[in-house]
């Protein structure tokens, strides 16, 4: 039975900064005192709108975000950032360079940004992003704007995660079947072609105006992805950006999307949770030996794969942990 | 002091104070940590002693390399070392590379900074001392 050290929860839930950061490498190191207060804190969180900002490496994610942060303070409100970069495979260290675009605001204590290593988790993220951006959430930050590893477009768990996703296009980075991947509309929400100060954003945004054509069309109240062009560099159509992550937000709301979401990324946390539940069971030495054993038992063909696993959901289960 | 416990990779914030342009000395020691297995938060060129403090603040690093090559370091530490204590950080392990000329690293340590890894000394050694005198915060485990 751990219990959270006495005060941090307490002093999180006070607005303190020194604790709420420290707090943040407990639940992303996942460490007993990060369990316990995530689930006290879990509760307060669900009330931030959580926005995605995906696309390729280079696209301008950060420097885009941090004229959100810019559109966001001067309408009052307090916002949080989660930036993830890659984990490098062979040393598992990791440069984590997203917050050099955003140093601007570091006397402003309405603004929070936390860089995070992906540690060679898949789909752009952390394993523990999205509990941070939940502890972020719950401590009063809204938007919440979740910055992912930049992605070729086949790995973007954030677009199952987040509440708006903002994928991100840039002219120039090959022929146009290349950039606009089938799937794109799928995972964007809302369309930014960032570096429209280039005169071969034209050609991108015809592009993808055509592929929108070509798609099925969207139900009769469903969402129509818009393309929003930015010049993130030069501060340029972010009052449109932000108009169009207002409107998705209305229209979540208008039409029960937005419960539906809620409930569809809940259960894709607890699955995950299940699932390195599970791994953190097998790579504990205790259960190694055991686990050996069963899997033994399947080889020697005296139990069938799908017993010994049953009968290992039932172990785990069943001593009070 | 406790070791580190696995799965908790040290944090480290790498930053180029002072108005010079320079930051291949930043850069160099960013890669090495990085390769060395650190979680390394680089924050580049021009930072002031407050942009400093506040990303020690809110990304919770174990250790803060300054990257100093400008003359200015005499006036720098002190600036930075106070900004480190005003947000409570002064728990961190600062270090320091650069052109510090040997006469005024006692000056420097006697501010808190743990070590001075001046010209000609090994970025292996820096890594060596991070991995050493990183601190185990008392609640980390
Ligand atoms: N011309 C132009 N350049 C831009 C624009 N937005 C960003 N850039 C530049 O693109 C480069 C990359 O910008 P970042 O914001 O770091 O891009 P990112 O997508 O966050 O990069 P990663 O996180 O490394 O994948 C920088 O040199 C930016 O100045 C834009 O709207 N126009
Ligand atoms: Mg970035």
């Amino acid at each position: 039975m751990t219990t959270s050290k006495p005060g941090l929860v307490a002093q999180v839930r006070a607005g303190r900064i020194p604790a709420l950061a420290r707090l943040l490498t407990h639940i992303e190191n996942d460490t007993p005192v990060g369990r316990a207060a995530f689930d006290a804190l879990y509760p307060d969180s669900g009330e931030a709108h959580l926005i995605g900002v995906t696309g390729p490496p280079g696209g301008g994610k950060s420097t885009l975000v941090n004229e959100l942060i810019r559109a966001y303070r001067a309408r009052g409100q307090r916002v949080a950032v989660v930036a993830v970069d890659p984990s490098s495979p062979l040393t598992g260290g990791a440069t984590l360079g997203d917050r050099i675009r955003m140093n601007e605001w570091h006397a402003d204590p309405d603004v929070f940004i936390r860089s995070m290593a992906s540690r060679r988790f898949g789909g752009g993220l952390a394993e523990n992003t999205l509990a941070v951006a939940h502890i972020l959430d719950a401590t009063g930050f809204d938007p919440v704007i979740v910055e992912t590893v930049g992605t070729g477009q086949d790995e973007v768990e954030i677009a199952r995660l987040a509440l708006t996703t903002l994928l991100i296009q840039v002219p120039g980075l090959g022929d146009s079947i290349q950039t606009l991947k089938a799937g794109s509309l799928e995972i964007g929400d809302i369309l930014v072609v960032n570096k429209a100060d280039r005169p071969e954003a034209i050609g991108l945004i015809r592009d993808l105006h055509h592929m929108k054509a070509l798609a099925e069309s969207h139900p009769e109240g469903g969402w129509d992805p818009p393309v929003v062009k930015t010049s993130a560099l030069k501060g340029e159509g972010i009052d449109n950006l932000i108009h169009a992550i207002a409107k998705h937000r209305a229209w979540l709301e208008s039409s029960g999307e937005l419960a539906e979401r809620l409930r569809t990324i809940a259960g894709e946390e607890v699955a995950a949770r299940v699932r390195s539940e599970w791994r953190r069971w097998a790579e504990g030495s205790e259960a190694g030996a055991e686990l050996a054993a069963f899997i033994g038992r399947v080889a020697d063909r005296e139990v069938s794969p799908r017993q010994a696993a049953s009968d290992i959901l039932e172990q785990l289960t069943k001593p009070a942990r | 002091m406790t070791d580190r416990p696995a799965g908790h990779p040290i944090r480290i914030l790498v930053a180029k104070p002072g108005l010079d342009g320079h930051d291949r000395g930043a850069k160099v020691m960013a890669r090495a940590f990085r390769d060395a297995g650190f979680e390394v938060i680089y924050t580049g060129l021009f930072q002031t002693p407050e942009m400093i403090a506040s990303a020690a603040l809110q990304e919770d690093v174990d250790v803060i390399g300054l990257s100093i090559l400008s003359g200015a370091h005499m006036t720098l530490f002190p600036a930075i070392m106070d900004a480190l204590k005003a947000v409570g950080r002064d728990d961190a392990l600062v270090i320091a590379g650069g052109t510090i000329p040997a006469t005024d690293q006692p000056a420097i340590k006697a501010l808190g900074v743990a070590e001075v890894f001046g010209p000609g000394t090994r970025l292996q050694d820096a890594i060596e001392f991070v991995r050493a005198h990183a601190p185990v915060r008392e609640d980390t485990a």
